[in-house]
């Protein structure tokens, strides 16, 4: 009996937090999940993913969100849509990973250092309105206290720096001004 | 045929021979490119990863700018993450809630949206609007004799698949056969380069290299055919630690379809920023060039 309430309750709580974090059309969908495992057969990164899409859905719906946000399945999605546009049940899996990576960081439950390029990446688009990558790397590597990383870059910046590929100077908008004022908005309503 | 054209970040160094080539072989088939004034980030994947109404406004900011440019158009890119991103704000903007706080936002920059504005891949455009009747005779140097492993990567036709079949998309091939060229069989076509995993688990995106390369390479091409300035780079900058790691030398030279389609369009090389490869394309393409093979 005990067990039967505390299900109760970690569903109700699930559903509860799926509708807040992700589209309602999502939180819906992913009740449909048949288990089939499409998603996880077509998913190129699943064999180094700690659990695949289909485990993912099941925890979910079990109410394990601490296990799915501290594994390391959401940071390995490279975005490609297979799972998407293969479900037969019509769940979009990519969007439910860019949601886990949101959720994630709002709750601040995840691998260490995972998010670190996606904040970096940010970090450059917001200042300047383009992306750096340059400026991007060196914060990524820096931030990620990773020193290797920076030196087996090394040789590959420096044939992009030799054919003229290396961008060592962010591209600033003109717009930038109003990008900030844009921005500065979202955050004061903490929406940014 | 007039498009308003956002280049995209990666475009305009790293990538430059990218947007070269798109504005060049654009001109050469009287396509009217006019780019995008102070056009920002897409909004671009890493950005959604973290945070949603913010790359939303980021998308929205170059719809707008496009909007009051140019009124109801096509906004042209050729970067598959770009235009993924300005597609998915598009139809996300379609959701009233979400339409209604992005507005709000745009509005402190001055700026409104009223969703009239299409995203396009340059590869699409040329196949669907420019087609085969034109480019064919447009075509001055055929590339006969070259054989090209054509590579979509994931965006152009996923998740939407508005322009292309969704798994298996041939506009590539199409264009590629337009010109001359002889299109491997290349089932991985449409499979993924990695994105950005190749900074945050290199090895699980070297492996997605090592695969992608070793079919080119099984299938006999001379070069990969690319339609997006990511997989251009994954496949191209990362071919030594490749062979590092798997101890397989799988060197294959990786170009813009741009390139390809410029070269055949009788275009000289530097217009198309050849020479700019990491891994060297002057050998295969020394036969169709118009000028000395030397310049490459
Ligand atoms: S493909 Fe869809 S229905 Fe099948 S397991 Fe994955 S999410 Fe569930
Ligand atoms: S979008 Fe992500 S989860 Fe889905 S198949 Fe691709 S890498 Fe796997």
């Amino acid at each position: 009996m005990v067990h039967k309430v505390r299900e109760a309750d970690l569903f109700e709580s699930s559903v509860g937090l799926v509708e807040r974090v992700l589209d309602t059309s999502i939180a819906e969908k992913i009740r449909s999940c048949i288990q089939c495992g499409t998603c996880s057969a077509s998913c190129p990164t699943a064999y180094a993913m700690d659990y695949t899409p289909r485990w993912i859905i099941a925890a979910l719906r079990a109410g394990q969100w601490e296990r799915v946000l501290r594994s390391n399945t959401p940071w390995l999605c490279a975005s490609c849509y297979y799972c998407t546009v293969r479900c037969p049940s019509g769940i979009e899996f990519t969007d439910l990973m860019y949601a886990l990576k949101r959720l994630a960081i709002e709750r601040g439950i995840y691998p260490k250092g995972s998010p670190v390029l996606y904040q970096a990446f940010t970090g450059t688009v917001d200042r300047y309105g383009r992306s750096a990558e340059v400026e991007l790397m060196a914060r990524y590597y820096l931030r990620t206290l990773n020193p290797w990383g920076l030196i087996k870059m090394a040789p590959m910046g420096l044939r992009m720096l030799l054919k003229g590929r290396l961008p060592l100077l962010p591209h600033r908008i003109e717009g930038r001004r109003e990008l900030a004022k844009m921005l500065d908005y979202m955050r004061e309503r903490g929406e940014g | 045929m007039a498009y308003t054209y956002y280049p995209g970040c990666s475009q305009e160094v790293s990538n430059r021979a990218y947007d070269l080539s798109t504005r060049a072989v654009a001109k050469a088939l009287d396509i009217e490119l006019k780019e995008l004034k102070d056009w920002n980030c897409c909004g671009t994947s890493p950005s959604y990863s973290i945070r949603e109404l913010p790359t939303f406004v980021l998308g929205a900011r170059n719809l707008a700018l496009a909007e009051r440019e140019a009124g109801a158009c096509d906004l042209v890119t050729i970067c598959n993450g770009c235009f993924a991103m300005l597609e998915k704000t598009n139809l996300r903007l379609k959701e009233p809630d979400l339409r209604r706080r992005v507005g709000e936002v745009l509005s402190v920059a001055g700026l409104e949206y009223e969703g009239s504005v299409r995203a396009r891949h340059f590869l699409e455009v040329l196949v669907n609007d420019v087609g085969e009747g034109l480019i064919r005779e447009r075509v001055t140097m055929p590339l006969g004799g070259l054989k090209v492993a054509p590579y979509y990567g994931c965006q152009f036709s996923r998740p939407e698949g508005r322009y292309d079949d969704l798994e298996f998309p041939t506009a590539l091939d199409r264009l590629l056969s337009w010109i001359g060229a002889e299109v491997v069989d290349y089932p991985l076509k449409a499979q993924c380069c990695g994105g950005l995993l190749m900074i945050t688990k290199e090895e699980v995106a070297l492996k997605l290299i090592r695969d992608l390369l070793a079919l080119a390479q099984k299938r006999g091409a001379h070069c990969m055919a690319t339609i997006c300035p990511l997989c251009q780079l994954n496949l191209e900058a990362y071919q030594d630690r490749v062979k590092v790691r798997f101890g397989a030398d799988l060197s294959i030279p990786i170009l813009y379809f741009t390139q390809l389609l410029g070269l055949s369009l009788g275009l000289e090389g530097k217009a198309l920023g050849l020479g700019r490869e990491l891994v060297s394309a002057a050998d295969i393409l020394a036969p169709y060039l118009v000028v000395a093979s030397r310049e490459v």
